[in-house]
This record gives structure tokens, C-alpha cells and sequence, in this order.
């Protein structure tokens, strides 16, 4: 067995050469993620775990949520909720300002985190070389095949395990720069003060209160990720993947019998 | 690995134990509760001082204007004021001025006004727009003529929040001479109503609900919160932790 680092990305500025794989073998230990998205990844594990039971502490004080410029409780709400359990809401014992301390004391070093990672994963290269679609993958027959191989829970083995597939890359893509960003703006929507600076910010969302209901609706979509992204990382492997993210080292899958 | 539901429901109780075991830690306090400094700064920093806060057309006032806070003081005090339609009622401006006022109703009605439709933004995350006039704060402050040393105007109000503590709530001089910093005494073409605020009310329009002091007696300029009630500049603030800087 080897157990040579070999950098996955020696090939980075150049597409064509990645394609041609460095000859890896299965049970090769290869460097996969770097230190920063490494250090990204458990930072948001934290904080979005903050964020998330939090804002359910926040959302409790008014369970209701509307379209629209205003909405109280003579208005039509579009959904209306019992209160979040405490086992789920942080602080556990309802207390709008201590959830608004945790929440807004997170925010600002999620957002910009966020803001950094995507800069750096830009420019550094990452984007463009993991997560970019290659031509050919949005084709309605790849497409479509990888559909049926997750369906099928056959993920890919040896060097080809390296590369994201045109599913994961796109929510990877979704999350990073649709979802997180429209958290943060809609957030920020919420701010009378941030009104008063960045009027166009109510204006993008079409108001106050339909920037809450796009906060809250986009918060679940997350959680939906969170959902299927653990249970990716269950049946893919857990120890080898989580250990890749902490160590930044993974073990290439052995090729199915 | 099999996590079950119970494994899951026991860890996340867990986690958000641990979390509210550091919100009771001195230290982690002063951080989360100093987040406010930050997001004040930050908003100061990118805002022009005299930025507005969103105006509204007519059309866009919310049908009923739900009232925040006390609906109704229900002093023997304020009783006495509201059956005499707020005749006796007169608005105090003391502290550090020159030339401390006395204004009653009619004397405020014969200032100049402005008149803004805004949106009332509560702290639990409900929303209202509402058409408010009154006078500007600044005319009041520029006839009292504020001393040098002031750099607070402390709002104190009529509703008793149990136990003779009267609501009160401050800002800063930026907030206190901003354009739409009125003391609005008329929402919707109407006096105000004893639920939003009768006689007389505050609107900070950049800021979140509890801010807007209803039912004001007194204005008060000081140079430091310290000495205003426990503190922190409120009621909210100084009882339930709340952010001073309510732009968030």
C-alpha cells in the first residue's frame, strides 16, 4: 500500500491533465480537502448549529410568518406554528434575548467566513476545479445516470471517488453561493438600521416579512442538506470521511467485488 | 451506526445544554452580550448619519396597526389625564438644557410637524406600517438648548411596569437629531389611541419597537445611562438583557 501524499490537484491550472489521473490505486491515502475548507467545514458545523436553534428560540416569539412589506396578527399569515420545543431551541427555556445574543453574536463571524471561504475558493482555484461542471456532465444522460447510481447506493470506488459528481456539485454550488448567501441577506433584510443603509436590500426581497419567511424557508432547505449530507457520509463511510475532513486525508475506495 | 431518534433527541439536548451552560459563564456573557457593540458599530460605520429609514406609500398601511407594549398604563395618573383629554398633561424637557420646557398638547400641535409613513418593526419579528406625526425631537432639543455635556436623551414614560417602575428608554444624540425622530402625537390622521401611546409617543424609525416610548411624561438629558435606572439605558435592557442598539 502507498501511502505517499500525492497531491489529487498537481494538475490544477489544467483541466485536460486532471482527466488523466495520476495512477493511484485503491486504499491509497490521498490529501482530498485543504486546511482551509477543512477549518470552514467545522466552524459552520458550530455555527450553523448556533444559528439554526437560535433562530427556532427567535421564531418563537411570533410564530407566524407572512408576505409582504408588514404582517402582525390581524394579518393573513402563511403559515402558522405551535412553538418550537426547548430540546431544539437554544436558549432551552424561551428567552428572546439571550437567542438574539447567540444568534446575533454568530452571524456576523458565519457570514464573514462565508464571505472569506468564497473568495478564497474562487480565486484559489477550488471552484474551478472541483466544483465547476465539466463538459458533458449536465447532459440529461449523466445526469440521469448519476441519479440511478445514487439511487442504487453505488458510489464510485478508487481514483474516480476523488471527483465530486455532477449531483454533489451542485449542491455544494447551491449551498455555497444561493443558499448561505440568502441567509445572510435575508438576516440582514430583518434589520431596521440595515434598512435605513442598504434600502435595496427590502426592495430585493419585496419586504421585511418576506424576507423572514425566505429566512426561515431557506434555513429548513438546509437542514434538509444537513439531512442527506449525513447520511451520504453514513453510507459512504463514515470514518473515512469524516476523517477526511479533520485530517484532510482519505482512503481511495477498493473497487466493488 | 445506528443512531436513533432517542440518540439524536439525547445528543441535541445535550449540545444545547452545554451552550447554556457557557451562556452562564462570565466571560462568554460579555461576549455575546457585547455582539450588540459590534453590529452598532458596523451599521454606524456603513450608514450615513441622516440615512433614512424606508417611507411607504398610503396604500401600504398595514389595515390594523397592532400596538406594541403596554395597551393601557391604567394608572389612577394617567386616568385622571386621559378624562380631562390630556389637558393637564404636560411634556417636560429637563436635564442638561439651558432652558428647561414645559410643553402641553396644543403648544406641541403648534410646532411645526412632520408626518412619515414607516414601518414598526417589533424585537419578536412582526412588522406594521403605520402614517405617524408629530414634531421633530430636534426643535424640542434646540429650544431647550442642550448643554455640552449631554450625550443621552432618556425617554420617561406613564405606564407602570409593576412595582411604581415607570417604562423608560434612551438613545443618542445621532438618533435623538436624526430628520425622522419625532415625538409623534397622531397615527393614521387620528390622535393617538390610548394602546399606541396617547398622548404622545416616541419614533426612532431605525431602530426596533421597544424603543418607541409610549405614553411620554418627561424628556431627560444626561450625559451617561449609568444613572438611568439599573444602567443600560431601559427598561427592557436593564430587566431582559435586550440590545440598547435596537438597529438589529
Amino acid at each position: 500500500m502507498r501511502t505517499a501524499a500525492m497531491r489529487l490537484d498537481i494538475s490544477t491550472k489544467d483541466n485536460r491533465v486532471m482527466a488523466m489521473e495520476p495512477p493511484y490505486a485503491p486504499e491509497d491515502m490521498v490529501r482530498r480537502h485543504r486546511l482551509t475548507t477543512r477549518l470552514w467545514h467545522w466552524l459552520n458545523a458550530l455555527l450553523l448549529y448556533i444559528l439554526f436553534t437560535s433562530g427556532l428560540g427567535i421564531f418563537n416569539a411570533h410564530p407566524r410568518l407572512y408576505w409582504g412589506q408588514y404582517g402582525a396578527n390581524f394579518d393573513h399569515a402563511w403559515l402558522e406554528l405551535d412553538r418550537f420545543p426547548g430540546w431544539i431551541t437554544l436558549p432551552a427555556l424561551y428567552n428572546l434575548a439571550l437567542s438574539r445574543h447567540w444568534h446575533l453574536t454568530a452571524a456576523p463571524i458565519f457570514a464573514f467566513a462565508l464571505l472569506f471561504y468564497m473568495l478564497w475558493s474562487l480565486a484559489g482555484g477550488h471552484v474551478a476545479r472541483d466544483l465547476a461542471f465539466r463538459r458533458g456532465e449536465l447532459a440529461p444522460r449523466h445526469v440521469w445516470q448519476d441519479i440511478c447510481d445514487h439511487a442504487r447506493l453505488r458510489f464510485p470506488t478508487g481514483a474516480a471517488a476523488l471527483r465530486y459528481n455532477v449531483l454533489q456539485k451542485a449542491s455544494y454550488i447551491a449551498v455555497l453561493f444561493i443558499a448561505l448567501p440568502l441567509l445572510i441577506l435575508t438576516g440582514l433584510t430583518m434589520s431596521p438600521g440595515m434598512n435605513a443603509a442598504w434600502p435595496w436590500l427590502v426592495d430585493l426581497f419585496g419586504g421585511r416579512q418576506s424576507a423572514r419567511s425566505i429566512h426561515f424557508l431557506t434555513a429548513f432547505a438546509l437542514v434538509a442538506f444537513f439531512l442527506v449530507h449525513m447520511l451520504m457520509v453514513l453510507l459512504a463511510g463514515p470514518v473515512n470521511e469524516i476523517g477526511s475532513m479533520i485530517t484532510g486525508r482519505y482512503r481511495l475506495p477498493r473497487d466493488r467485488p | 451506526m445506528i443512531l436513533t431518534r432517542r440518540t439524536l433527541l439525547l445528543g441535541a439536548t445535550a449540545t444545547l445544554a452545554g451552550c447554556d451552560r457557557i451562556a452562564r459563564q462570565p466571560l462568554a456573557r460579555d461576549i455575546l452580550f457585547s455582539a450588540d457593540n459590534f453590529h452598532a458599530w458596523a451599521q454606524r460605520t456603513i450608514m450615513a448619519r441622516d440615512a433614512l429609514a424606508q417611507e411607504f406609500r398610503p396604500e401600504q398601511i398595514s389595515p390594523f396597526f397592532r400596538a406594541n407594549g403596554t395597551a393601557n398604563p391604567n394608572t389612577p395618573a394617567y386616568k385622571a389625564l386621559w378624562r380631562s383629554g390630556f389637558a393637564d398633561w404636560r411634556l417636560r424637557v429637563d436635564g442638561l438644557v439651558a432652558r428647561p420646557l414645559s410643553l402641553s398638547l396644543s403648544q406641541l400641535h403648534a410646532l411645526p410637524h412632520r408626518e412619515q409613513i414607516t414601518r414598526h418593526d417589533c424585537v419578536e419579528g412582526w412588522s406594521a406600517i403605520g402614517k405617524w406625526r408629530g414634531v421633530p425631537l430636534k426643535l424640542l432639543l434646540d429650544g431647550a438648548g442642550l448643554r455640552d455635556r449631554a450625550r443621552y436623551i432618556v425617554f420617561h414614560c406613564a405606564d407602570d411596569m409593576g412595582g411604581g417602575t415607570a417604562y423608560y428608554e434612551s438613545i443618542d444624540l445621532i438618533d435623538a437629531f436624526h430628520p425622522q425622530t419625532i415625538l409623534a402625537f397622531a397615527l393614521n390622521d387620528r390622535p393617538l389611541s390610548v394602546a399606541n401611546g396617547a398622548p404622545l409617543r416616541l419614533r426612532v424609525e431605525r431602530q426596533l419597537g421597544y424603543k418607541q416610548a409610549k405614553y411620554l411624561m418627561r424628556i431627560e438629558a444626561v450625559e451617561s445611562l449609568l444613572s438611568i435606572g439599573r444602567g443600560k439605558g431601559g427598561f427592557w435592557e436593564d430587566r431582559a438583557n435586550y440590545d440598547w442598539y435596537a438597529g438589529i
